[in-house]
């Protein structure tokens, strides 16, 4: 008779992913940049109302770049690239969600302790980017009023795993008969007290509050201003 | 179909495990993954069964168990299970929470192994 012989492993699955990202963030934080890791599924506008932030926070004077993550194509990188700031493209070539070293690998070459902010737009995808930290300190769940008041109960995991919502293309809200209590309690309902902002990048609606949102979270990652 | 990178990885956790244990191969697998690690099921499962060709986790059997997400209720001071994914608050008292305390796990519990001689021992009458 033979004993099986069973090993207790208990290992994450992620582990070197997740590693990799608190490395990433200890050295995001000790640069003194803020990182923004945006999801969304496709067409919710990530690629515009990231447009509209760098344009913004490059008026303002605020050294910022961007890293975008696409299934092909790098359209993203050169309309984000007309903000003025730093874009990079990451290809993932059907991979639908972004990973650490995919990151990392894209921020060789740039001095991160000039940055305040660096976004990572994540592909275009509500299931996939879930489960893997980039080192981002806040996490943005986007949504439109385009696409159905109840999606955060639909993919409750990743608005779950989100710092932040927000909610895009808010100057069509009456046009597509967007319920926006609806919408809030949806967001609540799967992540009590979670801060939302209703934005619209073409009309630049709620840009500002968001920025200063980021301008405060900013100052509280510990680092003294140079 | 991130499944498949997770897959890959579990395959990946296994070869090192069984490697470092002297042993033949693995018989069983066992995963926990939390109800908010947006993994599916039968994907993990369709894409393990691709990936661990040729590996010493070729042959083995994955079990996966579910963690329902667990939430503080400060209201009746206790961790409670929730039922499902789309509502954060206490099923017994109604009460919201985003203090999360279960639910997103993607772990390899366990593996059991397959050693060299007790596969020989097995097909010997």
């Amino acid at each position: 008779m033979i004993e099986p012989r069973i090993l207790e492993v208990r290992t994450k699955i992620l582990k070197k992913n997740d590693e990799l990202a608190r490395d990433m963030r200890r050295r995001f934080t000790e640069a003194g940049v803020l990182v923004v890791n945006m999801v969304s599924s496709p067409g919710t506008g990530k690629t515009t109302f990231l447009r509209e932030t760098l344009a913004r926070l490059v008026a303002r004077g605020e050294p910022c770049a961007a890293v975008v993550g696409d299934l092909e194509t790098d359209n993203d990188a050169r309309r984000l690239a007309e903000s003025g700031a730093p874009v990079r493209q990451i290809m993932t070539h059907g991979l639908c969600h972004l990973e650490a070293d995919m990151v990392e690998r894209h921020l060789e070459g740039w001095n991160l302790s000039t940055l305040h902010y660096l976004f990572i737009e994540n592909v275009g995808n509500l299931v996939c980017p879930t489960s893997w930290d980039l080192g981002e300190s806040i996490r943005l769940a986007l949504l439109s009023v385009t696409e159905g008041e109840d999606k955060p109960l639909k993919y409750p995991g990743l608005f779950n795993t989100a710092d932040m919502a927000a909610i895009t293309k808010i100057d069509l809200a009456e046009v597509c008969d967007f319920n926006r209590t609806q919408a809030m309690a949806a967001i609540e309902a799967v992540r009590p007290g979670m801060r939302v902002f209703e934005v619209s990048a073409k009309k630049g609606i709620g840009i500002d509050a968001w920025l200063d949102e980021l301008a405060e979270r900013r100052g509280a990652l510990g680092y003294a201003e140079r | 179909m991130h499944e498949l990178s997770i897959a890959h990885r579990v395959v990946e956790i296994v070869s090192e495990h069984v490697r470092a244990a002297g042993a033949a191969s693995a018989a069983v697998v066992t995963l926990r993954i939390g109800a908010l690690a947006s993994v599916h099921e039968d994907s993990l499962q369709f894409s393990f069964d691709l990936v661990r060709e040729g590996t010493p986790a070729a042959t083995a059997r994955l079990v996966i168990v579910a963690i329902p997400v667990r939430i503080w209720c400060d209201t009746c001071g206790r961790e409670v299970d929730l039922p499902g994914i789309q509502r954060f608050a206490c099923p017994a008292c109604g009460t919201p929470s985003g203090d999360i305390r279960a639910g997103r796990e993607l772990d390899v519990e366990s593996i059991e192994l397959v050693d060299s001689s007790a596969g020989v021992s097995e097909s010997t009458p």
